[in-house]
């Protein structure tokens, strides 16, 4: 057994293990997108990062790819992490701002404000999907193209690959291709109602949520819209 | 050749070549390397050829094609040996006069030699040459000393000398304390003590181990491992044959980028003639040890510079980076312990052997050792490679090098390191430079690129330029890298364009920092340097874009251009050449641009003559109002 710290806890570790294999032992909650028990850690979507060291020699590093080693000390929460964490969502909200998954991180993280301005990508290059289809699935019908801002996930040649089962593994693994949600906000906007559990339109709806009323407009965020519930009640 | 069964039989053979030659024969040395090819230095030594057939010389003079001295502002360079006479933008027609008056009547040709800027005087001798003086050129004086081409002259100057001490004299671990001792650290950039990288690997447990030599230099303006592999390319085999010994490698690779085709031809030449000589393959030189080297070249991505990339390539994969640990070392390509270093210290690995530890470490500063070859590019007059020991000022780099900034503009930053590099400010420039001195200053080593910029370079407009190159060489794999990249270049893009706000300078600082310490591998932790240093010493120039000016006038945006009627004479330079045809006028009447006509791709600006100067670049406010068409230009009084 190895031994090592995280976030000032004496824990064991078993050889061969990851940072995030021990915290998720030990139940401490790392967020991830490009990782998944049974796909090989790719570390490339840098959420999982973790603050190593101590003093002049801390870093962060990617919790899913960094093995534990005897005597290693972990900040899984420090303010360096957490707030480098939080700049990650935001530029992952960027770049998806309709994926669900990417909207529960942000409101989980408080995320208020995007700074950049807004892509409508669906794709956020975690890898899964290859990953997927590569190792599990034993195809390898996608792949990466290109380098840089160009990069991204095709068939070969992007022509129909003869690999293809189309047995869906990677739509089921993908945390961006997914219904956006419904509720009444304009797409890319930062809601985070379903995570902190707030009614999206309690001035007018007090029994219900107003996306359950049939007369619900869902448009409450529209200036415009904002007289209509009023006639009705 | 026959093969060398043991180190006397090296010595045999040396001692075989060197009597051959004369060191009293007059000998024309003809830089080729690749800036002199550029110049048309290969039109020069085939003229030295013809000529000399012509007189029937052949026997009396001989010509060699040596490797690149560094001074490429002056090529093509020609030194006639052995006195030494150093001849600078060499021509064709040059060579018969240099021939019968130099060579045959030992006479100076007055027209040929360098003129000192600083002084003004004539330099006749290559080591009087102020770019020379200064420089301690351990690793790059071989390089005219010899034709990468040809063993013998390797052999001749004391080549694999260093590779026999190593064998017969010493253990593998001895070599490892001797380089340990010696304090040489990684010249790649990051500058690992390379002792300690090459013991990790000697102890990494494993039955084949691997040495690979870095020469995928893609710095824009970098030439220095370039200048080493295609003048010396026998020194780096030897140092990698050295290290391979000290590990317990059997085979090694030289990763060189495609892009250098002289420096692949030169490498694949040598190994070669060491094969044929018995210095690679089973039983070098009579000894137990067995060690090989393929050449694989590098297809064009700047990534592959990165060792995790470039290993992924030699596999034949993508390159890619991966998350270290485990490091190369440990599990390298396709899994083996690895040791990877680049060009340069390879090359210093042979020198250290031959003349010790200590004479090593009494080069440099007390952390770093040695001496280090930098590309002194950019608004500089001696434009060129450069050795110096570590801990020399950039000042003197610069000044008593370099000769200073051209057409006497002042100096504003210097950029160390290659893209990932820091813009160190002109005012920090009295620093002397090692390892640590450049990381404090936001710079790094990198490959020892330094881009020299003067007052009409904008910081902003840089830091754009350079993010763009590293968003486009990015592999794109991890995120803060990729959209972190991005996103600071479209601020800096929105500055520069003069739609910047003052809080972005805050996102840019927090976005920088991220990308530095959240990415995966060494391009994305360094990318932002060049974003966060000018934030870091030229913020103003930062605020004046947001507030609407660009104080180095270089951002299209934020400038317009504009006539002065007091000093404009008609001449019609300007309108001839305005690609957008924004400028009218006639003969005798002020010219005006028409502002929504004009794209500023400052022509006019270019060829208004330097005496009427006329045309004005102006940012921050408006063009001033135009002349009305056909105000008669103002007749200028006659100078008395």
């Amino acid at each position: 057994m190895i031994k090592l710290r995280i976030d000032d806890m004496d824990v064991q570790a078993e050889e061969g293990w990851t940072i995030l294999d021990a915290a998720s032992f030990y139940g401490i909650d790392i967020p991830t997108l490009c990782h998944l028990d049974g796909l090989t850690p790719y570390g490339a979507c840098r959420l999982c990062i973790v603050e190593i060291g101590e003093g002049k020699n801390a870093k962060l590093v990617s919790s899913c790819t960094y093995p534990v080693y005897e005597g290693l000390k972990v900040r899984t929460h420090s303010k360096k992490v957490m707030g480098a964490r939080k700049l990650i969502i935001e530029l992952m909200v960027a770049r998806c701002p309709n994926s669900k998954t990417i909207q529960d991180l942000a409101s989980k993280y408080g995320l208020q404000k995007v700074r950049f301005k807004l892509k409508d990508e669906e794709c956020v290059l975690c890898g899964l999907c290859v990953r997927m289809c590569k190792e599990q699935m034993m195809s390898g019908a996608i792949d990466f193209v290109g380098h840089g801002k160009d990069r991204r996930i095709t068939t070969a040649f992007d022509e129909k690959s003869d690999l293809c089962r189309t047995c869906g593994g990677c739509m089921f693994i993908c945390p961006i291709c997914e219904l956006r949600c419904q509720g009444p906000n304009p797409p890319g906007a930062l809601c985070g109602s379903c995570m902190n559990m707030s009614s999206t339109c309690l001035d007018h709806y007090d029994d219900a949520q107003c996306f359950m009323v049939e007369s619900g407009c869902g448009t409450c965020v529209r200036e415009d819209a904002k007289e209509k519930p009023k006639e009705k009640t | 050749m026959n093969r060398l069964q043991s180190a006397s039989d090296l010595e045999k053979l040396r001692k075989q070549i060197l009597s051959k030659r004369d060191p009293k024969k007059p000998c024309i040395v003809i830089c080729s390397g690749t800036g002199c090819i550029a110049s048309g230095c290969e039109k020069v030594s085939v003229a030295f050829q013809e000529e000399l057939e012509k007189q029937k010389l052949m026997d009396k003079v001989d010509i060699r094609t040596g490797g690149c001295p560094g001074f490429c502002e002056r090529g093509p360079i020609v030194v006639v040996q052995p006195e030494g006479i150093f001849y600078q933008l060499v021509e064709a027609k040059d060579v018969a006069e240099i021939i019968t008056e130099t060579v045959l009547k030992k006479k100076v040709i007055d027209r040929l030699l360098f003129t000192d800027p600083q002084t003004g005087k004539k330099i006749v001798l290559e080591k009087e040459v102020p770019f020379y003086k200064k420089q301690k050129r351990i690793l790059m004086d071989s390089n005219s000393l010899i034709d990468p081409a040809k063993i013998e002259d390797y052999l001749a100057i004391g080549g694999y000398s260093a590779l026999a001490k190593a064998l017969f004299e010493m253990k593998p671990e001895e070599v490892i304390d001797s380089i340990k001792r010696s304090g040489l650290r990684g010249r790649g950039g990051a500058g690992f003590p390379t002792g300690t990288k090459w013991e990790i690997c000697h102890k990494a447990k494993g039955d084949l181990k691997y040495v690979i030599c870095n020469a995928d230099e893609g710095d824009p303006g970098a030439f220095a491992n370039r200048g080493l592999l295609e003048g010396n390319p026998h020194s780096i085999l030897e140092g990698m044959l050295i290290g391979a010994y000290a590990i317990g490698s059997s085979e090694g690779f030289v990763y060189v980028r495609h892009e250098y085709p002289l420096a692949v031809k030169n490498v694949k030449i040598a190994i070669d003639q060491m094969r044929e000589l018995g210095l690679l393959g089973k039983g070098i030189l009579g000894s137990k040890f067995n060690f090989d080297i393929k050449v694989v070249q590098g297809a064009g991505a700047f990534i592959c510079g990165e060792e995790t990339a470039l290993m992924a390539s030699i596999e034949g994969k993508k390159g890619e980076p991966r998350q270290r640990p485990p490091f190369p070392a440990d599990r390298g390509v396709w899994g083996k312990p690895t040791n990877i270093n680049n060009v340069e210290t390879w090359a210093n690995v042979p020198l250290i052997v031959n003349n010790g530890a200590e004479w090593f470490a009494n080069i440099g500063t007390a952390k770093s050792k040695g001496t280090k070859i930098f590309s002194l590019v950019g608004k500089i007059n001696n434009t060129g490679l450069v050795e110096v020991p570590l801990g020399m000022p950039l000042k003197e780099m610069i000044y008593d090098i370099g000769g200073g900034i051209p057409k006497g503009k002042k100096l504003k930053s210097v950029q160390c390191g290659g893209p990932s590099g820091g813009c160190i400010p002109a005012d920090s420039i009295s620093v002397p430079i090692d390892y640590e001195a450049l990381k404090e200053l936001g710079a790094m080593m990198g490959s020892g690129g330094m881009i020299v910029m003067d007052e009409d370079t904008c910081m902003v407009d840089t830091a754009k330029y350079f993010s763009k190159f590293l968003l486009d060489e990015s592999c794109g794999k991890c995120m803060t890298c990729r959209e972190g990249l991005e996103r600071l270049l479209e601020i800096t893009t929105d500055i520069t364009e003069g739609k910047g706000k003052m809080e972005d300078l805050q996102t840019l600082a927090e976005l920088g920092s991220l990308v530095k310490e959240a990415s995966m591998c060494g391009l994305g932790q360094t990318a932002p340097n060049p974003v966060l240093t000018t934030l870091r010493y030229f913020r103003p120039e930062y605020e004046a874009h947001i507030k609407g000016s660009c104080p180095a006038k270089v951002c299209k945006a934020l400038i317009s251009y504009h006539i002065d009627p007091e000093r404009c004479t008609a001449c019609g330079l300007c309108m001839k050449n305005c690609p957008a045809d924004a400028i009218t006028g006639k003969k005798g009447m002020v010219h005006i641009i028409d502002q929504g006509k004009c794209i500023k791709c400052d022509t006019c600006y270019d060829v208004c003559p330097e005496k009427f100067d006329a045309v004005r670049k102006i940012s921050g406010e408006p063009a001033p109002r135009a002349v009305p068409q056909g105000t008669p230009i103002k007749k200028r009084e006659a100078k008395q």
